[in-house]
């Protein structure tokens, strides 16, 4: 896979692997700022809310258990 | 063959990579929205306070508070001087991610019954990451607009997270009548994890009119 996208890279060796840095850098800006913040709360795992609607309110008006 | 293999190799390590990236994003990346919003929503309840219009007609101890907004101000002193989180109003997912956040339905500060307040232990800027540090005796202030209330650590519980009833006016005893003035703190517990609850309880231990103007 690398090795393909390293031949279609134009240039000699030093364009290519600044090109290449490039693309990372946009890979991990694109995860980073686009998908990480949605994954994110999909797959939450720090929970510090109580399950379930708080004692002080009727059961049945139930927000939704996080 | 070797195609295939070397293939499977770069894909597996390539994985590897963006999950190490996405751990970094969760520890410290979303610290940055949580901080965000809280300069921002310090700003928002300052000026509120300043301009002195305590919404609704009967002044109760604090105002009512939209869903999301700052609602008063935590500092705990064992945490250092600079620890200061606006509780914001709400506890589903989005008001958390924004600081520690307060059930509705619970009293408010300094209110007789239980004033609960739940916060990430990890991630999202981790207000409450230290929580499992405080001791009896510690104290816990909460600024509101019309006061200081400084509660005292009484206790320290680990409970599991079907355990409502610890947010109930006189915890454990949902139904009973209130007569103590408390501050209950809920985070997660083990860290990084949503095994347990860790649940921190405080009694009000004084309280002082807030100046006027700051």
């Amino acid at each position: 896979m690398y090795t393909l996208i390293w031949r279609l890279l134009p240039g000699d060796r030093r364009l290519k692997t600044a090109v290449a840095a490039g693309l990372v850098l946009v890979v991990a800006v694109i995860l980073w700022y686009a998908v990480f913040p949605w994954v994110e709360p999909q797959i939450q795992f720090d929970h510090g809310v109580m399950n379930g609607a708080p004692a002080t309110t009727p059961p049945s008006s139930g927000r939704p258990a996080p | 063959m070797r195609v295939l293999i070397r293939g499977l190799g770069e894909l597996c390590i390539t994985a590897g990579l963006i999950l190490l990236l996405f751990v970094t994003y969760e520890l410290w990346g979303t610290g940055r929205y949580t901080h965000d919003q809280q300069n921002k929503l310090s700003k928002e309840m300052m000026r509120s306070w300043a301009s002195g219009q305590p919404a609704g007609a009967g002044k109760i101890t604090t105002e009512r508070v939209k869903l999301g907004k700052g609602l008063a101000l935590i500092r705990i002193p064992r945490f250092g001087s600079s620890y200061r989180y606006v509780v914001i109003e709400g506890v589903s997912l989005a008001d958390l991610r924004k600081g520690p956040g307060h059930y509705p339905g619970t009293q408010l500060p300094g209110e007789v019954g239980n004033f609960v307040v739940s916060g990430h232990r990890t991630t999202y800027s981790a207000p409450f990451n230290r929580v499992g540090e405080l001791k009896p005796g510690d104290e816990i202030d909460i600024d509101t607009r019309d006061g200081k209330y400084v509660y005292k650590v009484t206790e320290k519980r680990v409970v599991d997270p079907t355990d409502v009833e610890v947010t109930a006016p006189v915890p454990f005893h949902p139904g009973q009548r209130a007569g103590k003035r408390m501050i209950t703190l809920t985070t997660c517990h083990p860290m990084y994890s949503a095994a347990e609850r860790l649940i921190v309880f405080g009694q009000l231990s004084a309280q002082y009119p807030r100046v006027t103007g700051k």
